[in-house]
Formats: structure tokens, C-alpha cells, sequence
């Protein structure tokens, strides 16, 4: 069984994130990281690989330092990395990014089947959660987002989710190949040990471009952008603020401050 | 904009009733169709019939009910319904709550038509003839104003974004049955199971107007949360280290992972404010932290902060808004 992991390079939730004036995050401040959320697509395509005697492909667009995204997908017992780097990327809406990812997964899938693609739940940057089903669409395979537990039955050549909706459970079951979407309850992401830092220097990433993978530039990037963004601002920082040490009266005071604000 | 019809998905409990959002959607609706029509649409095998009379006083002209011989709660089966009506009724524009399965839908849609969308939107106007959402992004440090360049646009609208309004004049919304085409992709997956949630007396989570949050201070206890959500008549929520222990259901988790929520009124009892639970709430109207430890991350973003016991300060709190309340 071979998967395809999709992963996203976006700057470190700890860290002070900016937008910059075009509207997009800011990815030159030095401190970008796997996607948190990427770790449990990553886990659930390993833990499926190890079951089904599979293989798993980190794959990934952005710009040169996205590479430390899939190096840390190698680190974690991915067999090949796959780095989609080109200038017209740049920009790229969620759809954008799909295109390219459905294209790249095309184009793995000539070379060899792939019969799973796993994503994480939403990028801790963008948190639209529209790719995965959007790469779903593209690829026209069924699509199965969100997923708290994930099974493959090779047998059968199905895969099933369970998934916590707002209002609701499901579960969902689609014949492979298939995308699903795991959220961070799925399971518990392996740290890399020294043995899979160091076996991963010797992995292959595999660089790609638009050109590589047929996809006209128009299509992607800030050319195919479907929404522009008008104006960026830090919200201001709010006013009146009131910090108080409980002395016996706090919870009084706050009824009364709360009914001040005509918030009661 | 043209006068193109706007279409709103109306999100309903299996009861037939609208979930509280919905007249947030169709209130902003009307505001930026000037005066051309809004459309519900209805999926699912729910009766709309107790939902029309808030679409009456909502001004809605028409439901379109779509009817499939397919589950109607896949989103597939949803997005085939709306694309097909997108293309019936000319509208250039969809509103959807935002929730997972409505980004879902809006996904395929944006895949399907080629239309622009936008999620998580507080807020929605038309300028030079544009749409432009309003968007809260980067854990709610930043503010966005966003373009949809496309002839179609789909915008999810994030609970609370706008308060609710009747329309002028009421209306008499027309119910009409739309056979939807069902794609052979939607009938490749299969629901297996689906199993609501029962209803916990309290307003939901997600479009409450006051959330009352408990985290790893409340050990446990969550009595002092909850009574002082039911003295405000909101919901209660939780940070992942409180579903985490067990202490509340996953469902509760407010975080980015969890339900997003930007209520009138916040209060975090035992939270401390980790960046994770900061991108679910932080985008609240007014912020209330109770936390024994003055350096609590959550003090920093507090409108009102109290460095104290949450077992003392919230029961205190909730007595005397009872009071207060009952003085009318």
C-alpha cells in the first residue's frame, strides 16, 4: 500500500506571526515548522504503512525552506520526500495549493499506484480546512475529512472514519485510493529517534516544478487567486483593561462590571 | 454587485428548527443583496415547516428544498444540490455557517464552479460594486479585508458576526422541490452510521453569545463553570487539557482544533491561555480570566481579569448576577 502524506510549511504557532502588507503570512522570520496538525497525518500514514506493509511519501509546496517540512516527515519513517518549489506557487489560495498538490499526486500515482493520500486537519496558519476535500475534487477521489480513527480494510480495498462533527458523529467508508483528513485526536505523532534523523539524510527529496508536474501557472499562485486581500491590520489592542486580586469581593464586582457593560 | 439572488444554506437540528445563525445569515444577506431576493436552501429530510415563520420575518422570498435519492448529509450530495442551484438561480453569492461540514460543501463547490470563498468571515460587504469579507486570522491578532474576485462567491460567516434583524416586511417563502442530480463521486462514499447529538439544555457552543470556559484549574470540578453559565444563560466549554483528563466532553474543546467561538462574552475560569485555546477565542467580544496565577498568559488579552479562585469568585459571581437579574 503506498500513501501520500501532505504537508504544510507554516511559521511556529509560538511565534510572533505577522501578515505582511500583499496580505500573505509572513514566512521569512526564521522560525517555520511542520504544520502541528501535519505530525498526525504523518502518524496515521506510518501506523497504516507498518499494518499493510506499505510505503509513505511526504509531499509538499512552498518555497526553499518548506524542504524542513517533508525532511521532518522523513525523520518520522517516510520512505521519499517530494518538494513542489517554484515562484509562481507563491500566493496560492487554498485552492491553488490543492491544484498543485492534486497534480504532484497525479504525477506520483504515473510512477507507481498511490492508494491513500492523508492530510492533516487544517494548517495552523490559513485554518480553512478547504484542502482536503478540495484535493478530493481535484483528483476525483472520494474524499473523507476530519477523521478521529482511521481503518483500511486491503482486502475489501475500503477505508473508514470516524469522525466528531459539530452536532454529530459519522462514520464514513469510500473504496480506495481515497483522501482522508485526520484531526489531532487520530493519534499520538512519534518523535523522531537518532536513528530516523540520521537514516533521513540519506532519503531522497525529490524537487519538482509547475513545469514538471503540467500545471499552468495561471491556474495557481497569486494569478489564480480567487480573493485578494484588501488590507491587513494587528487588532488593537483592547482598552479599559482591569486587573484585579480578589479580596473577598471579586466575583460581586465582576457581576457588577458585567452588568455595566451591558453584557448581563 | 449585480441583482443577482443571494442563497443561504439553512442549518437546522433534525427537528426542522433553525439553528440561531442562520438569522445572522440572512440578516447579512439582505444587507448585501440590495434589494434583490434571498433564497433559502433546505437540505436534508427534515419538515421545514417549523422553520418557516423565521424565514417569513426574515424576508426570505423562496426555500429550495433539494431531494435526492442519495444521504443528504453528505456534503457531496449537498454541494451536487447547490451547484445545480448556483447555475437555476444565477446567484452570485452563498452564505453557510461556518462549520467543518459547511467547509466541506463550500470546498467542492469552490473546486466545482471555480468560485472564490472565504471562511470564518465576521463580516461581509459590497465596495465599488465588490464583495469583501471581514476576517479575523492569526489566533485573532489580525484583521483582514478580503476580495472575492470570482463572479461566484462562497463565504462560511462565523456565529455572531452580526446581530440579527427582521426583515421590514415579512414575506411568504415559497417551498419548492429540487430533484438534485447526484454525481457518481458522491455516490462512491458511504455514510455507515450518523448519530446526533443530544441536545444539552444549554445554548450551543458554537454561536452562543456568553461562553463560560473551565481548564486545568477547575481539577475537575466543573459545578462552578457550569453555574455560572446557567446564572448567564450561556454554554460551557473547556480547554483540551480538561477533555484531555475526561473531565467534559471532547465536544466542549474550544481551541484551534476544537469549536471556534467569538461570543459577546467570554469567561476562562482555570484557563491559562495557551496559544492553541487563544486561536479558538480570542476574537471574543469582551474577555473575563479568573486564575489563581497573576501570570497566567490569559491576563494579557483579559478585559477583565481576577487573580483568585474560581471555586470562591464564580459562585460569588453567579449569585449576584442572579440577584441583580432578579431586581430587574
Amino acid at each position: 500500500m503506498r500513501i501520500v502524506v501532505c504537508v504544510k510549511f507554516v511559521p511556529d504557532i509560538q511565534s510572533d506571526r505577522q501578515l505582511g502588507p500583499d496580505g500573505r503570512v509572513v514566512r521569512d522570520l526564521g522560525d517555520g515548522t511542520l504544520n502541528e496538525l501535519d505530525e498526525n497525518a504523518v502518524e496515521a500514514a506510518l501506523t497504516l504503512a507498518e499494518e499493510h506493509d506499505g510505503e509513505v511519501v511526504v509531499l509538499t509546496v512552498g518555497p526553499d525552506d518548506a524542504v524542513d517540512a517533508v525532511r521532518k516527515g522523513l525523520q518520522m519513517g517516510a520512505a521519499q520526500a517530494v518538494h513542489v518549489l517554484d515562484d509562481d506557487v507563491a500566493g496560492s489560495d487554498a485552492i491553488g495549493t490543492a491544484t498543485v498538490l492534486a497534480a504532484a499526486v497525479r504525477h506520483l500515482h504515473a510512477a507507481e499506484p498511490v492508494d491513500l493520500v492523508v492530510t492533516g486537519m487544517a494548517g495552523l496558519d490559513g485554518l480553512t480546512s478547504l484542502l482536503p476535500t478540495a484535493l478530493g475534487e481535484l483528483l476525483d477521489l472520494p474524499s473523507l475529512p476530519l477523521a478521529a480513527r482511521l481503518t483500511v480494510d486491503p482486502a475489501a480495498g475500503t477505508v473508514t472514519v470516524e469522525r466528531q462533527l459539530d452536532h454529530a458523529s459519522e462514520t464514513l467508508t469510500a473504496p480506495l485510493p481515497a483522501v482522508v483528513s485526520v484531526t489531532d485526536q487520530a493519534n499520538a505523532p512519534r518523535y523522531p529517534n537518532f536513528k530516523g534523523i540520521m537514516a533521513a539524510k540519506k532519503k531522497p527529496v525529490t524537487t519538482l516544478t509547475l513545469a514538471d508536474l503540467g500545471v499552468d501557472p495561471a491556474t495557481v499562485g497569486t494569478a489564480g487567486a480567487r480573493t485578494q486581500v484588501l488590507a491587513a491590520a494587528p487588532r488593537p489592542p483592547r482598552e479599559d483593561r482591569v486587573l484585579v486580586q480578589d479580596t473577598g469581593d471579586a466575583g460581586t464586582r465582576l457581576a457588577a462590571w458585567l452588568v455595566e457593560q451591558k453584557l448581563v | 454587485m449585480t441583482a443577482t439572488p443571494v442563497l443561504v444554506l439553512l442549518d437546522h437540528a433534525a427537528d426542522g428548527t433553525l439553528r440561531p445563525p442562520v438569522r445572522e445569515l440572512l440578516t447579512l444577506a439582505r444587507t448585501v443583496a440590495d434589494g434583490a431576493p434571498v433564497h433559502g436552501v433546505w437540505a436534508g429530510t427534515a419538515d421545514v415547516a417549523p422553520a418557516l415563520p423565521v424565514l417569513a420575518a426574515q424576508g426570505v422570498a423562496a426555500v429550495h428544498r433539494l431531494v435526492a435519492d442519495a444521504d443528504p448529509h453528505l456534503s457531496s450530495v449537498v454541494a451536487d444540490g447547490l451547484g445545480q442551484l448556483l447555475d437555476a438561480t444565477g446567484a452570485g453569492l452563498l452564505l453557510l455557517v461556518s462549520s467543518f461540514e459547511s467547509k466541506e460543501v463550500a470546498a467542492r463547490l469552490a473546486v466545482r464552479t471555480g468560485a472564490g470563498v472565504v471562511t470564518d468571515a465576521d463580516g461581509l460587504e459590497v465596495v465599488d460594486g465588490r464583495l469583501v469579507a471581514l476576517k479575523t486570522v492569526l489566533a485573532g491578532t489580525w484583521s483582514t479585508r478580503c476580495a472575492i474576485t470570482t463572479p461566484v462567491a462562497l463565504v462560511t460567516v462565523k456565529a455572531n458576526a452580526v446581530p440579527a434583524a427582521d426583515a421590514p416586511a415579512p414575506t411568504e417563502p415559497a417551498v419548492v422541490d429540487v430533484p438534485v442530480q447526484v454525481s457518481a463521486t458522491s455516490r462512491r462514499v458511504q455514510l455507515v452510521e450518523r448519530t446526533e447529538r443530544p441536545a444539552s439544555g444549554r445554548p450551543d457552543l458554537g454561536s452562543a453569545h456568553v461562553v463560560v470556559v473551565g481548564g486545568r484549574g477547575t481539577e475537575g470540578d466543573f459545578s462552578p463553570v457550569e453555574d455560572l453559565a446557567d446564572a448567564l444563560g450561556g454554554a460551557v466549554g473547556a480547554t483540551r487539557v480538561a477533555t484531555d483528563e475526561g473531565w467534559i466532553g471532547h465536544d466542549a474543546q474550544i481551541g484551534q482544533t476544537g469549536v471556534t467561538v467569538a461570543p459577546r462574552l467570554y469567561v476562562g475560569a482555570g484557563v491559562s491561555g495557551a496559544v492553541h485555546h487563544r486561536g479558538g477565542m480570542q476574537a471574543s467580544g469582551t474577555i473575563v480570566a479568573v486564575n489563581a496565577d497573576a501570570d497566567a498568559p490569559i491576563f494579557e488579552i483579559a478585559d477583565y481579569g481576577i487573580v483568585g479562585d474560581l471555586f470562591t469568585v464564580l459562585p460569588q459571581a453567579a449569585a449576584e448576577v442572579r440577584r441583580l437579574r432578579a431586581q430587574g
